[in-house]
């Protein structure tokens, strides 16, 4: 239950945060990513700040993590090495990048434009999951492709 | 084209930063939303799915709260309906193939120093920049 509210109260926080920075405008976030025309750099301030702040929590020493959060992290951290790069997290991270760049929305201010009630937003969720539903099913018909914890 | 808005960036980036945080630290879990959301539709793990849709139904609270405050959201989109599909179809399918997207890489994987993050999210964004480039300038299109 104290899980399941916490998620509601964390999501609830991305949300607004996404709404606050205009990240659920597909044109501010094109604008964005609009380097050689009228270049809108204000979502670099939004990625700059979330960053710093999951970097800080992310980074918490040990003796500082409540017991809970101790028993789902190692005792060394190794996640900054190389390791696990592959042509999957690549090729997933471009097709991402040419849905993204097409039509300004990634997964979150998607979920959260939602709330607009446009049915334009509606149309691409929708269209993002199925395409979710089709990588399950390619992988369940292929080998069974083990998720790793990313994201 | 858009205003130039470094203070609600900050704001709003603040919001997400602490989002990530709370998840983290009292869940132990990462916010990454694509994973969220694909886990939450096709469960890899069992009794794992009421605080993931509990999270996801969050995202158009926070935003209708924002709204209720500060007036209703602006959405401009560009892309047409077909365009639409096709990026959702990209976006669902190369979010799940690649393990996350802006929240998970973007700022839980970066933040935590992961190298896949770092690469993953450089490719994401260097993709859509030029997808960007060329619908808007390599097209002969006046925008």
């Amino acid at each position: 239950m104290r899980t399941t509210l916490i998620a509601l109260l964390s999501g609830t926080l991305f949300g607004a945060g996404l709404a606050v920075s205009q990240m659920t405008n597909p044109a501010k976030v094109l604008a964005f990513l609009d380097v050689t025309g009228d270049w809108d750099p204000s979502l670099a301030f939004v990625m700059g700040t979330a960053l710093l702040v999951s970097a800080i929590a992310h980074r918490l020493p040990r003796r500082l993590m409540p017991a809970t959060l101790r028993a789902h992290v190692p005792d060394s951290p190794g996640t900054s090495s190389l390791a696990g790069i592959d042509r999957r997290l690549v090729g997933g991270a471009a097709l991402f990048g040419v849905g993204w760049g097409l039509a300004g929305f990634c997964p979150g201010p998607a979920l959260a434009a939602l709330v607009t009630g446009s049915s334009q937003v509606l149309l691409f969720t929708a269209a993002m999951v199925v395409g979710m539903g089709a990588f399950r099913f390619v992988t369940r018909v292929g080998s069974d492709v083990s998720t790793s914890s990313d994201g | 084209m858009t205003e130039f808005t470094p203070l609600s960036g900050t704001l709003g980036g603040l919001l997400i930063g602490l989002a990530a945080a709370l998840l983290w630290i009292a869940n132990g879990r990462i916010a990454g939303i694509s994973g969220i959301l694909g886990q939450s539709l096709w469960p890899d793990e069992r009794g794992q799915r009421g605080w993931r849709l509990a999270f996801l139904l969050g995202l158009p609270l926070g935003a209708g709260i924002v709204a209720l405050v500060d007036g209703p959201l602006a959405v401009q989109i560009e892309a047409t309906p077909p365009a639409l599909v096709l990026a959702g179809l990209l976006v669902g399918f190369g979010t799940r193939l690649g393990n996350g997207c802006t929240s998970g890489h973007g700022v839980c994987g970066i933040g935590r120093g992961s190298g896949r993050s770092i690469l993953a999210t450089l490719t994401f964004m260097t993709v859509a920049a030029v997808v960007v480039f060329v619908m808007r300038h390599a097209t002969g299109a006046a925008t």
